[in-house]
């Protein structure tokens, strides 16, 4: 794929982000598109062989990744990611919380949810994001500078059956990215939350196994745009909840 | 005083000893209230290492038991392949007081040692003890660090009632993991009271020094320590200071790392530089500050080597009429403790509220719901 190339900018050289759930889907595009902005990244996966082949695939590309094989739902993760991260490219100033799970698949109506499913979706989907955000956000504020990235999605703000678990965690984690911003005004952090649209995805299929992958967006393209949005100046105001869709970002939020 | 055996329930809300070397004066109140205790164009500066997981427990080729406790990062020209200053420890573990822990098997460069699924070399010894050795792993880069952060604890005190897990070795505002052990100063900072000072017009900035062990259990490292330890100054931070100073404002140092590194690098330079470099820097009662006018600090009792250092903000007398005082009022010493600010016109300032409830006595609530300004004097 080529078309991350197409926003090749110098906005982000020297840049060190976060990127996780990077071993496939849109986080393994997003680390691929920041790499060739001239980021250093550090792509966080749970499965050590997917995250070592994306991370070998940026570096053959010529751009610089490193991989932490690690859960954010796991409860002790999050300051050892932050450690070994820093360690690798220094002090993150982008952190783009990707990582999520559906939750009970295939997807389930509430009344069918395990307690458990549920559990585990805010785990990874809200608290995971929250506690690696807590563990590397007070270094972007201490120096000035920083930007974090929730992705979320259009079930976030549409109530879909059977997406019960996992829209509740995205809709979670909205009202977190503007509780972030608001607490964050004034100390050059910025906080955004980003809707990408269906992508053909492994997540999409596992949670809509009939869909044509025709109909769908391409991941790669998608991090390209989000990573063009990202680099854009003068930059997005912290707390905007933007959405990617065939037009491109549009970072007001509409009726879907 | 003794040591605080467990977390705060609230890292921002612990007892502070004030200490004003001019007004030749102390009181007692809590660090929630440090944000009035401050003023206008003062500086905070900040240690924002993260704090490393490093204490290795594991074995010989023999099976013999062994810790190693990370010291510092011996050569930094090695990059991804860094190679590590540690010092050893028999068997046993941190419930032991480091000084009464059998010692370790006797070993040479060459020897192996294991940590679990990590593997290192004894490459050299260092000329001040056999027991401080140079540590090569036998992975680098991403796998190194995964390594250690799977393997490898935070280095703990004997005094604990509980093991510290890692997140609570850190500070709020911690980054590059340059840290072998806590700069436990700054952990009564919470973003409350940082926001709290920015409110009032106190800057802050930060540095990053690679605070080594406070003990090994070696009396000869022990005498030794700090042993030469690297920083790095940004030039941000080079320039709050020299903007603190031309607006009569005072640096206060959180923790003896940071005095370490601002001090280090006027000794070597000459004049406060930003960059990075490594101090061998001792501070003690005969040290006269060049940059640093104040310090947070974790409170310290007579005799303890932190205690000496202090010696270069107040008197003698004074800082053991303070340190009296507070053993009296029961306060809490070491790494989870009570904490002390000394500087000058701390405990004389008009602008601050605190004077009010000085004059006064009496209406705790000037400073904060949860305070008390309670005054000693000198004898």
């Amino acid at each position: 794929m080529t078309t991350s190339n197409t926003t090749k900018t110098n906005d982000l050289d020297g840049m060190s982000a976060l990127v996780t759930g990077g071993s496939r889907g849109l986080g393994r595009a997003l680390g691929q598109a920041l790499a060739d902005a001239g980021a250093r990244v550090v792509l966080v996966a749970r499965d050590a062989g997917p995250l070592e082949e994306a991370v070998a695939a940026i570096r053959a590309r010529g751009g610089q990744a490193h991989g932490v094989a690690a859960d954010v739902g796991d409860l002790d993760a999050a300051f050892a990611i932050a450690g070994q991260a820093a360690a690798l490219v220094g002090p993150v100033d982008l952190l783009i919380n990707n990582a999520s799970t559906l939750g009970p698949a295939p997807l389930r109506l509430l009344l069918d949810t395990e307690c458990e499913d549920l559990s585990r979706a805010l785990a990874v989907n809200l608290v995971g994001p929250f506690r690696l955000t807590k563990a590397i956000a007070g270094s972007m504020v201490m120096r000035g500078r920083g930007t974090i990235v929730n992705i979320s999605s259009d079930a976030a703000v549409e109530a879909y059956p059977r997406w019960g678990a996992y829209g509740a965690s995205k809709a979670a984690v909205d009202h977190l990215t503007r509780t972030w911003a608001a607490e964050l005004a004034d100390t050059g952090v910025r906080a955004l939350a980003i809707d990408p649209g269906e992508m053909n995805t492994a997540m999409h299929a596992q949670a809509m196994p009939d869909a044509d992958p025709a109909t769908l967006a391409d991941p790669v393209r998608v991090a390209a745009q989000i990573v063009a949005w990202l680099a854009a100046s003068p930059v997005v105001p912290s707390g905007t909840r933007a959405r990617v869709r065939a037009g491109g970002v549009q970072p007001r939020e509409g009726a879907s | 005083m003794t040591p605080a055996q467990t977390y705060p329930a609230r890292r921002d809300d612990v007892r502070l000893l004030v200490i004003d070397p001019v007004a030749a004066s102390f009181a007692e109140t809590r660090t929630t209230a440090l944000p009035a205790l401050l003023r206008s164009g003062d500086l905070l500066v900040v240690n924002d290492a993260a704090t490393l997981p490093a204490s290795l427990r594991g074995r010989d080729a023999q099976g013999r038991e062994v810790e190693a406790r990370l010291i510092s990062l011996a050569d930094e020209a090695r990059g991804a392949d860094p190679l590590f200053w540690a010092a050893l420890l028999g068997a046993g573990d941190w419930h032991q007081r480091t000084e009464d822990r059998p010692l370790p098997p006797p070993l040479a460069p060459g020897d192996r040692l294991t940590f679990g699924s990590l593997a290192a070399a004894i490459v050299a010894h260092a000329p001040l003890s056999p027991r401080l050795v140079a540590l090569h792993f036998d992975v680098s880069g991403d796998a190194l660090w995964a390594a250690l952060y799977r393997e490898a604890r935070p280095v703990q005190y004997s005094y604990l009632a509980h093991e510290l897990p890692l997140w609570a070795v850190q500070t709020v505002y911690a980054g590059r993991p340059w840290a072998f052990e806590m700069p436990s100063a700054g952990r009564p900072l919470s973003w409350e009271t940082l926001l709290a000072l920015r409110g009032r017009g106190v800057h802050w900035a930060a540095l990053t020094h690679a605070a080594g062990l406070s003990t090994t259990g070696d009396p000869t490292i022990d005498a030794a320590l700090p042993l030469p330890e690297r920083y790095e100054i940004p030039a941000a931070t080079a320039i709050a200071i020299a903007e603190a100073h031309r607006s009569g404002g005072r640096v206060i140092a959180v923790g003896t790392t940071v005095v370490r590194a601002l001090e280090g690098a006027v000794a070597a330079h000459g004049t406060l530089r930003p960059g990075s470099g490594t101090t061998d820097l001792r501070i003690g009662p005969h040290f006269r500050p060049r940059v640093v006018d104040g310090i947070l600090s974790g409170t310290h009792a007579e005799g303890e080597s932190h205690f000496a250092l202090l010696g270069a903000f107040a008197k003698d007398d004074l800082l053991r009429d303070a340190a009296a005082f507070a053993e009296a009022r029961g306060f809490h010493t070491h790494e989870l403790g009570d904490s002390m600010l000394i500087a000058r016109g701390v405990l004389r300032d008009p602008d601050t509220l605190h004077r009010h409830t000085f004059a006064s006595s009496l209406t705790p609530s000037a400073i904060g719901p949860q305070t008390s300004l309670r005054i000693g004097a000198p004898h």
